[in-house]
C-alpha cells in the first residue's frame, strides 16, 4: 500500500530520527456489526505532514474507518498504531487526548451556548478559578480570523447558519492541538472562500507535522487538496496511491468498480406543451417576492441560485409548508388553494426536502413505515394492511436497488444514497404528478447519484413533471430542460437551450445580469447586489 | 409498527422482568399464586393501568400528562353528583358512567388545547391543570367526600363477571383496543411519527396538532373510565385523596413497559406488563408487612431503574 517514498520535505526538522515515518497505522482493522463486516482487514498508514483523501461510495466503510480511529467504535479485529506503538482508542475523549480530532458530518454543537463556549466546552480556560471569558473569546476570534470567516465568538450557535456551524466545528478541532484531523465531508456546505481558507488551514496544520484524513465526495477537491488517496469499496481497500496518479474519472471508476461513461442520461424534450403548474406572483413575506413561472408536463425545471435565494422556500410554499401572502397556484389550469401539505398531496405535489434526515425520514423506523408514511391512506380503511405496505416497500426496494439488510431494518443504518432512495420512494408512493426535488443528491455517493439521475429521467419520461432545486450546477445543467435562476426571493432569469450554461447561471445568481420576466414587475433592476458570492 | 420489532431484546426486557418477579413472588409467599390474590392484583392495577393506556399514547407522541390524578377525582366527583341527582337507579348509574367519561374527555381535551392551540409545554400545561382540576373538586365537595346514595352503583365497580372483577375486564378490553389503535391504524402510526420526529411528521402531511390533541383527549377518556370504576368500588369519591399519585403510577407503568420517555416508540402491551410489575411489587410489599409509607420509595426506585435501563440500552 505505502510505497515507502520518503516525505522528508513535509517532515518537521525537529522530529527525532527514531520516530517512524508514519504517524498512524492501522493493521488488519476490521469492524463487524451483527456479523456483517463493514470494514474488512484494512492495512494503511498516514504519514506526518500528509493529507490523505478517503473516498468511496456511501456504505463503503469510510465513516466506519474514521469512527474507529476517533474512538466512536471499537474494532472487531486488528489494531491501531500511533507513532509505531499500539494504542487503544476506546472513547472519543481518549482519541482527543491522543491528539485525534474529528470534525463530524453532523454537528455536535449546543445551540443554546455561545460560539466560544462551544469551542472550549469541557476544557474551559480559567483564571483564579473562574472562567477566563476574555481569553477564550480572544482565542476564538483569532481562530476565526485564521479561517477567514466572520463568525462572532459571542453569537449563540443556534443563530448561526449551517456553514457557520461547520466553521465552528473546524475551529473547535483545530483549537484542540490535535495531531490528526479527521474531516468528514467538510466542504459540503461551505462557500468557495471558506473552502479556500480551510485548505490553507489544512496545509498549515500538516506543515507542523500533523496529518489530515479528508473524507469527501467531491473528487475535484480531493484532487486539489490531498497527497494520497485511499479508495474503499464494500469495506475493502481498493487502492492507496499518490493523487497525481489519479484523475477524477479514475477515482470514480475505482469507487464504483465500473466505468461511469455517461454521467447524465440523455435529456428528453417534452413533446407536448401543456402546463401542469402555473405559479403567478407568489409572495411569502421575507422569502419570496412575486414568483411567477410555469412547469410543463414531462419537463425538468431546474432552479438554481445562491444560498438564501429562496429556492427551498419556494419548494416549501408549493408544498403548503409555508403560508403565501398573495399569488396564485394553478394546476392543469385550475386555481388550487394549497394551505397544508395535505392539500399539496391531494393536488399531486410531492416535495423532497434538502434535509433528508431532519425533515424527510424517521431514521429509527424501517423502510416500510417510511415509504408508506405519507401515503398511508391507500393502505388503510380502518386498519393498516401491513402485507400491502410490505409488498409496496419491497417493490420500491427492488426497483430502486435500495440496499437494506431487511425491510424491517432501521433507516439509521443505511447509507445516505440508500436513504435518499427510500425518501424518493416515500413521495412517489403518494402518486404525485409534480415532484419537487430539493438537493436530491446531497451527501449521496457517486454510484447512487447516477442511479437517482436515471430514476428522475425515467419518471419524467413517464409523464411526471419535476422541479429540481440544486446547488450542484453540473446536476442542474445535466438534467434540466429549462432553468430558473433565483436571487433574493425573485426569479432573476430563465435560461434554456444555448443560453443554459454555468456562466449565465452565475451571472443571474449573483445579480450581474437581470432579466425582465413577463408578469414579474418587481424584478430588481440594479446591479448593486453583485458580489462574488459563491453558489451554496 | 411496534409489534414487528418486538423480536429484539429491549422490548422483551419488561416481560422478562415480570416473569422473574412472578417466580420470586411465588417462592416468597405461598398465597401469591392463589386465585383470590391474583385476581385482587389485577383489579388493583386496573385503575391506574387503564389511565396508563392513554398515557402511553401521550408519551409516545412526545408529551406527558400530570393532571390525570386530579382529573380522576373531578370526573368521579361529578359522576357521583349526577348519580345522586338522578336518583341512583339503573339509568342513573348509566348516566354516571357517561358523565364521568364526558368530564374525563373534556378535561383531556382542555389539556390538548393548551398543548396544541396554546403551545404550552405539556409538562407545564398539565402541571397547571393538575392543580385546577383538584381545586375544582375540593371546592365542589368543600374538602370532603362525594358520597353515592345508590345501592346499585357499588355492585358494578366491585362486581365480578365470570369470576373476574369487572375492572379487570375493562382494563383488558381497553388494552386490546389501544394496542390495535397504536399498531394497526393510521392514527397510531401518526402518533409514533409525531413523537419520533415532529418535523418529519409535518413534512409528511400528518396533522401533528390534531394527533397530539387526540392523545390527550383519549387519555381523558381513560381517566373517566377509571374514575367511575373507582367511584363505584368505594361508592364515594374523596376530593382530597382520590387519584392522588395516579400520574406517578401511570407514568411508571408506561416507562417500565419500555416506552421511550423521549417519545417515538412504545407498546401498549409493555404498559400492561409495567402495570402488572408495579402491582405485584405492591402486593409483595403488603404481604411482607412493609409499611405502606415505604411503598412509594420502592416505586420511585423502580421508575428510576427502568429509565436507567432504557438509557443504557441506547
Amino acid at each position: 500500500m505505502t510505497n515507502g517514498q520518503p516525505q522528508a520535505a513535509s517532515q518537521p526538522a525537529d522530529q527525532p530520527a527514531s520516530q517512524p515515518e508514519e504517524l498512524l497505522r492501522v493493521e488488519n482493522l476490521t469492524k463487524a456489526f451483527s456479523g456483517v463486516e463493514v470494514l474488512k482487514s484494512l492495512n494503511a498508514g498516514i504519514r506526518r505532514g500528509e493529507i490523505m483523501g478517503v473516498i468511496g461510495e456511501n456504505g463503503a466503510g469510510k465513516s466506519t474507518f474514521m469512527k474507529l480511529i476517533s474512538g466512536v467504535y471499537a474494532p472487531t479485529h486488528g489494531r491501531i498504531l500511533l507513532d509505531g506503538k499500539p494504542v487503544r482508542i476506546a472513547t472519543p475523549s481518549a482519541a482527543q487526548r491522543l491528539g485525534i480530532a474529528m470534525i463530524p458530518q453532523e454537528f455536535n454543537l449546543i445551540n443554546t451556548l455561545r460560539v466560544y463556549e462551544n469551542i472550549f466546552l469541557g476544557r474551559e480556560l480559567r483564571r483564579a478559578g473562574v472562567l477566563d471569558r476574555k481569553r477564550m473569546i480572544e482565542i476564538a476570534r483569532r481562530l476565526f480570523a485564521a479561517l477567514a470567516t466572520d463568525v462572532q465568538p459571542e453569537a449563540l450557535v443556534g443563530d448561526l447558519s449551517v456553514a457557520q456551524k461547520q466553521m465552528v466545528e473546524i475551529a473547535k478541532a483545530i483549537s484542540q492541538e490535535s495531531r490528526i484531523l479527521i474531516m468528514d465531508e467538510p466542504t459540503t456546505v461551505l462557500s468557495r472562500a471558506e473552502i479556500d481558507s480551510l485548505l490553507v488551514i489544512m496545509r498549515d496544520f500538516t506543515a507542523k507535522g500533523g496529518a489530515v484524513f479528508f473524507v469527501s465526495h467531491k473528487l475535484a477537491e480531493v484532487r486539489a487538496v490531498c497527497d494520497r488517496v485511499l479508495v474503499l469499496r464494500d469495506g475493502e481497500l481498493i487502492s492507496l496511491d499518490p493523487v497525481a496518479a489519479l484523475d477524477e474519472h479514475e477515482m470514480a471508476r475505482r469507487m464504483v468498480g465500473r466505468d461511469l461513461s455517461e454521467a447524465f442520461p440523455a435529456k428528453a424534450t417534452p413533446t407536448v406543451v401543456q402546463p401542469v403548474l402555473a405559479v403567478r406572483s407568489l409572495t411569502v413575506p421575507g422569502s419570496l417576492a412575486g414568483i411567477s413561472f410555469t412547469l410543463q408536463q414531462g419537463e425538468i425545471l431546474g432552479i438554481a441560485g445562491l444560498m438564501g435565494a429562496g429556492r427551498t422556500e419556494l419548494g416549501e410554499t408549493l408544498m403548503g409548508l409555508r403560508k403565501a401572502q398573495s399569488g396564485t397556484i394553478a394546476i392543469d389550469g385550475a386555481p388550487t388553494a394549497i394551505q397544508s401539505p395535505r392539500d399539496a398531496i391531494a393536488a399531486g405535489i410531492a416535495y423532497l426536502s434538502e434535509d433528508r434526515q431532519g425533515r424527510g425520514l424517521l431514521l429509527q423506523y424501517d423502510s416500510v413505515v417510511n415509504i408508506t408514511l405519507a401515503s398511508l391512506k391507500q393502505y388503510a380503511r380502518l386498519f393498516i394492511q401491513n402485507r400491502k405496505c410490505q409488498e409496496r416497500a419491497r417493490y420500491y426496494v427492488d426497483s430502486f436497488n435500495i440496499r437494506v439488510p431487511s425491510l424491517a431494518a432501521d433507516l439509521s443504518r443505511l447509507s445516505g444514497g440508500n436513504q435518499q432512495k427510500v425518501y424518493l420512494a416515500k413521495w412517489l408512493d403518494t402518486a404525485p404528478r409534480i415532484l419537487i426535488l430539493d438537493e436530491p443528491t446531497r451527501g449521496v455517493d457517486v454510484g447512487a447519484r447516477h442511479e437517482i439521475y436515471g430514476f428522475i429521467h425515467d419518471l419524467v419520461a413517464n409523464g411526471l413533471s419535476c422541479i429540481l432545486i440544486s446547488s450542484e450546477l453540473e446536476e442542474i445543467l445535466g438534467l434540466s430542460n429549462r432553468v430558473l435562476v433565483m436571487r433574493s426571493g425573485r426569479i432573476a432569469g430563465e435560461l434554456a437551450g444555448d443560453a443554459l450554461n454555468e456562466e449565465e447561471i452565475m451571472y443571474y445568481a449573483t445579480g450581474l445580469k437581470v432579466q425582465e420576466i413577463p408578469g414579474d414587475a418587481t424584478a430588481p433592476a440594479t446591479l448593486s447586489g453583485a458580489s462574488g458570492a459563491p453558489v451554496e | 409498527m411496534v409489534s414487528k420489532r418486538s423480536i429484539n431484546y429491549s422490548t422483551w426486557t419488561p416481560l422478562a422482568a415480570l416473569i422473574i418477579l412472578i417466580i420470586i413472588s411465588s417462592f416468597a409467599s405461598e398465597y401469591f399464586f392463589s386465585a383470590r390474590n391474583l385476581l385482587n392484583i389485577t383489579r388493583q392495577i386496573s385503575y391506574t393501568g387503564i389511565i396508563a393506556l392513554g398515557m402511553t399514547l401521550v408519551i409516545i407522541a412526545g408529551g406527558i400528562d400530570l393532571s390525570v390524578g386530579s382529573l380522576v377525582a373531578l370526573a368521579g366527583g361529578v359522576a357521583v353528583l349526577a348519580l345522586n341527582a338522578l336518583g341512583g337507579g339503573p339509568l342513573a348509574v348509566a348516566a354516571a358512567i357517561l358523565v364521568a367519561v364526558i368530564v374525563g374527555v373534556l378535561g383531556g381535551a382542555f389539556n390538548g388545547m393548551l398543548v396544541t392551540a396554546g403551545r404550552v409545554a405539556p409538562f407545564i400545561a398539565t402541571l397547571g391543570t393538575m392543580s385546577i382540576y383538584r381545586s375544582l373538586t375540593l371546592y365542589m365537595a368543600n374538602g370532603g367526600e362525594f358520597r353515592s346514595q345508590s345501592d346499585l352503583f357499588p355492585s358494578f365497580g366491585a362486581g365480578l363477571f365470570l369470576e373476574i372483577p369487572i375492572a379487570t375486564w375493562v382494563f383488558v378490553i381497553l388494552a386490546v383496543i389501544f394496542q390495535i389503535l397504536l399498531s394497526y391504524t393510521p392514527f397510531g402510526r401518526h402518533v409514533c411519527a409525531v413523537g419520533a420526529n415532529e418535523v418529519v411528521a409535518r413534512y409528511s402531511a400528518i396533522r401533528i396538532q390534531f394527533v397530539k390533541f387526540m392523545t390527550y383527549a383519549l387519555t381523558g377518556l381513560t381517566v373517566g373510565v377509571s374514575a367511575v370504576l373507582l367511584a363505584s368500588r368505594l361508592n364515594a369519591v374523596s376530593s382530597t385523596n382520590a387519584g392522588v399519585y395516579y400520574e406517578l403510577d401511570a407514568i411508571a407503568a408506561v416507562v417500565i413497559g419500555g416506552t421511550s420517555m423521549s417519545g417515538g416508540m412504545g407498546a401498549i402491551w409493555g404498559t400492561v406488563i409495567g402495570a402488572a410489575v408495579l402491582g405485584i411489587i405492591n402486593n409483595m410489599l403488603n404481604m411482607a408487612g412493609i409499611s405502606t409509607y415505604l411503598q412509594g420509595l420502592v416505586k420511585g426506585l423502580i421508575i428510576i431503574a427502568a429509565v436507567l435501563v432504557q438509557y443504557k440500552r441506547k
